[in-house]
């Protein structure tokens, strides 16, 4: 790579795109802030890409990819990153599936060597994938241990009848207890091919002979077909859905849920918006994170009002149209329905009044402040980056910002108008047995 | 395009060559440290990377100087301050951090409350500023005593209704017995029901002093402006009784005597907790760093060390299992942990009580203790990527006296650590005749 691209690397932002022949497509940003350097590897496949009687498949894969490879046999993988001084994980969520490695930078060779190679020879072992079958349910049982989560789980189910995102991305235990071998490694080999993945490296190298290496790591694997096409859409909500949830705690819980448009929708940066003014700017980090939401809507309408403990809007990119969401934790003898109506009184009025100047401000402010502390971190600059390729494509991410800025007061009452209403809503209720 | 704010690369620096060389470059060279006249340790580590400044600091107000009867009165505190303060009352606080998409905490502890700010570097005045406010010149509104209780009351109904919460907050309980680490910092319902608008003011007025406080700032920041901001803020807080030393603020730890059994069934539960452990060292004790060597070997190295490798990739009966040294001020214990299905409690605690033993028994191999020393020494650069990672970490070494070289004598001391320290730590400490266990979940009879 010559002076000139470099120079143009650095006019667009700092990140550098390739595509290697096998389909493999290659995202850099060199950052010398740290001597350090993050990997990181999408696959464009999870829970949207499974069909009933294998869902949870995509994250049981993710499991298997760290219980070895002929290179890397159980345990080797893990001890090698560990020993060179790096963090590593896997992650599964709807739209992706993603590996990562974090190291000081001298090592990062490393995280290319054991990503190409799983990328192809992960062994799925017999006795491995039994034993990871058992993990995994752990996995789901503790999560089972949480109402919340249990009434997110049903209220998902419910508000979507025939997309895939109506399954949780872990599985259904049923599911979990049946599926077996073949059809995970079936999975592995549709889905983990160089053209359908994405590689991402930020940190302290020069993106030319990162170039090469990656060539040298993943080139010689070979090109897949093309994967499976998900073709299922939701069709329109035309009725409201209710579930209740009952249970031993005795925290009452809430949760409503509107169908919303996709990442690349034109409305989906008036919601982003809209998201932060009720609740506050969300954190760009691996782990969540955010703005403190006490000067916003919907704290003051439910948490200083003594409805509720807590409260938050929450709204995410993704491939295929999902949900924006509302969930509260519900203050002592408080009912559900004045809950309920507080938060609807918070959507009509933005449905009826243009929100103010200082608010469209205040949320893009916070919005270039989370921007600024996630971009301390190569790990989170990688995860980013990567997501967005993953539900997107990097304009999507280069105008980010630009497109936020650009939301209008009209365009936020209008997206209000359009995506709330009480026959396209999803409420669930977690209240405690009697 | 570029739309995305841009960050400002230093050039050819210190920093950089430092970092080519191996050798951390936070310490003495770096790190600006001096003391107000009103006692207060202020710790600067300018790092231009991003516009972005991290506080994070201290004081001399923590739980064991609660009153009996009143657990839970320090955080309580803490978090009152944030809802008036004599320049901010709290909807100006909320519009003035929140519209500069700042952030700021304050938490009790046990033997301190600690603060801490995140902002934008054009904002860091305003924060410091209304920081100082806070900690210094709190109201206490009626009103808000109130609310900010019956949040607490739920969170705390959260709290006994996390299989998590329960087992550790239960472990601690029966570990500690009468000591004051017992209590859980956050309080119990019955205790935070208790506290009266006076204990806040009297627990503030009391422990919120300079004294002994410390305040570190990480960020793109010059020493003598920080250090400067900081005075004017901070500088005319009126010192206090002069605190006695923290080690003395406290009984000595005992602790149990003997195996103590217990598990807390919880109904609607799927999955137990199990708490595990035994009362080790302090923070300052000479083992520190062979009992962090073991530890990294017992349960946390790779997939968590051997106790991973154990129960969860051998036997597939936990999604986590790992262990942890929980050292203090005072002793504080080894834990390890696991979550699993109420059918496989006692495999799982016969195969973690089988790691400890084995552990103190039989030395570790060259490979496990190289490979765990790599490790510790080797993942440092990541710890010391962000302002936050920096922040916390300088903190951490002001408040236990460590040495601002100690980054850079960490390496060598981790190296120095032997097979023979490391089973000596695990045969002494790692008890499987005197050990506490708990776990929390559903009845294993399905009941």
């Amino acid at each position: 790579m010559g002076a000139e691209s470099r120079e143009r690397a650095r006019e667009n932002g700092g990140v550098q795109k390739t595509c290697l022949d096998n389909g493999l497509q290659v995202i850099l940003k060199e950052s010398h802030l740290a001597p350090v350097a993050s990997f990181w590897i999408y696959y464009q496949v999870g829970s949207r890409n499974e069909a009933p009687g294998v869902t949870g498949i995509s994250h049981w894969v993710e499991h298997m990819l760290f219980k070895g490879t002929e290179k890397y046999p159980q345990g080797a993988f893990d001890k090698a990153v560990a020993r060179a001084g790096g963090a590593f994980n896997g992650m599964t969520w709807q739209d992706w599936t993603t590996y990562f490695e974090t190291f000081p930078a001298e090592r990062i060779e490393l995280a290319l060597d054991v990503e190409s190679d799983r990328m192809a020879n992960a062994i799925f072992d017999a006795e491995e994938t039994e034993s990871e079958r058992t993990v995994i349910i752990s996995e789901r049982e503790g999560s089972e241990n949480s109402y919340r989560w249990l009434l997110n789980t049903e209220m998902q189910a419910a508000a979507f009848q025939t997309h895939p995102y109506r399954h949780p991305v872990i599985g259904w235990k049923q599911d979990l207890l049946t599926m077996g071998r073949a059809e995970l490694y079936e999975h592995y080999r549709t889905f983990y091919t160089p053209n359908n993945a994405v590689a991402v490296a930020v940190g302290s190298f020069d993106w030319g002979e990162m170039v090469d290496r990656i060539e040298q790591y993943f080139g010689g694997l070979e090109k897949g077909p093309t994967v499976p096409v998900m073709r299922l859409q939701e069709p329109e909500q035309r009725a409201e859905r209710r579930i209740v949830l009952r249970g031993a705690d005795q925290t009452s819980y809430i949760g409503l849920a509107f169908h919303a448009p996709a990442a690349q929708h034109k409305d989906f940066f008036p919601l982003t918006v809209l998201d932060s003014i009720l609740s506050g700017a969300k954190g760009m980090g691996l782990f969540g994170g955010g703005s403190s939401n006490r000067s916003n809507r919907l704290y003051r309408a439910l948490v200083d009002k003594e409805l509720t403990v807590g409260v938050t809007s929450s709204f995410m990119p993704t491939i295929d149209p999902y949900l924006f969401g509302f969930s509260a934790t519900l203050a002592h003898d408080v009912t559900h329905q004045e809950v309920e109506d507080a938060i609807w009184a918070e959507i009509e009025r933005v449905q009826k009044e243009a929100v103010s100047a200082e608010e469209l401000d205040k949320a893009i402010k916070q919005t270039k402040a989370q921007f600024a502390y996630s971009s301390e971190s190569v790990t989170n600059q990688a995860y980013w980056l990567g997501f967005s390729e993953m539900i997107a494509d990097s304009e999507w991410f280069e105008g980010w910002l630009e497109n936020l800025e650009a939301v209008t007061a009209d365009d936020i009452q209008r997206v209000a108008q359009t995506w709330f209403g009480r026959n396209k809503q999803t409420v669930g209720w977690y209240l405690p047995e009697l | 395009m570029n739309r995305i704010p841009s960050l400002h690369v230093p050039g050819p620096s210190v920093i950089a060559r430092a970092a080519q060389s191996g050798r951390p470059t936070v310490g003495p060279e770096t790190i600006h440290r001096v003391q107000t006249t009103n006692g207060i340790t202020v710790l600067v580590r300018p790092n231009p990377s991003a516009p972005v400044v991290m506080l994070e600091g201290c004081l001399r107000a923590g739980s064991v100087s609660e009153p009996p009867g009143l657990t839970g009165l320090a955080s309580f505190t803490a978090s009152l301050l944030s809802r008036g303060s004599a320049n901010y009352d709290f909807d100006r606080y909320n519009e003035a951090v929140e519209s500069v998409g700042a952030s700021i905490s304050v938490g009790g502890g046990s033997h301190t409350t600690n603060f801490g700010s995140e902002s934008l570097v054009e904002d860091f005045p305003l924060i410091v500023e209304i920081l100082a406010d806070i900690l210094q010149r709190p109201t206490f509104p009626a009103e808000h005593i109130e609310r900010v209780r019956g949040q607490w009351l739920v969170r705390l109904q959260e709290r006994e209704q996390s299989t998590r919460s329960v087992s550790y907050r239960r472990f601690n309980e029966m570990i500690y017995g009468d000591h004051p680490y017992a209590l859980p910092t956050s309080g119990y319902i019955e205790t935070i029901r208790e506290i009266s608008r006076d204990d806040a003011v009297s627990f503030h007025r009391d422990h919120y002093h300079p004294n002994q406080a410390i305040i570190v700032v990480s960020g793109d920041v010059d020493p003598e402006g920080a250090v400067a901001l900081l005075e004017s803020h901070f500088g005319g807080w009126r010192s206090g009784a002069e605190p006695p030393p923290p080690a003395d603020t406290i009984p000595p730890v005992t602790g149990a005597n003997g195996i103590q059994r217990k598990s807390f069934p919880m109904p609607g539960k799927v999955q137990s907790d199990v708490v595990i452990g035994c009362l080790a060292i302090a923070r300052n004790h000479p083992d520190y760093h062979a009992v962090q060597v073991a530890n990294n070997i017992l349960g946390q190295f790779g997939m968590m060390g051997r106790l991973g490798e154990n129960v969860r990739e051998r036997q597939g009966l936990a999604y986590y299992s790992y262990s942890a040294l929980d050292a203090d001020i005072g002793v504080g214990p080894w834990v390890a942990f696991a979550g699993v299905n109420p059918q496989n409690v006692d495999q799982a605690v016969d195969s973690i009580l089988n790691e400890f033993e084995r552990l103190g028994n039989e030395p570790v191999s060259d490979e496990e203790l190289s490979d765990s020393i790599a490790n510790m020494t080797g993942t440092l650069p990541l710890r010391l990527e962000t302002n936050d990672g920096v922040a916390s970490i300088l903190l951490n070494m002001e408040w236990y006296g460590l040495g601002l070289d100690y980054l850079q004598t960490y390496q060598a001391r981790i190296n120095a650590i032997t097979q023979e320290d490391v089973q000596r730590v695990a045969s002494q400490y790692l008890r499987t005749d005197s050990y506490t266990l708990v776990t929390a979940g559903p009845d294993a009879n399905g009941n």
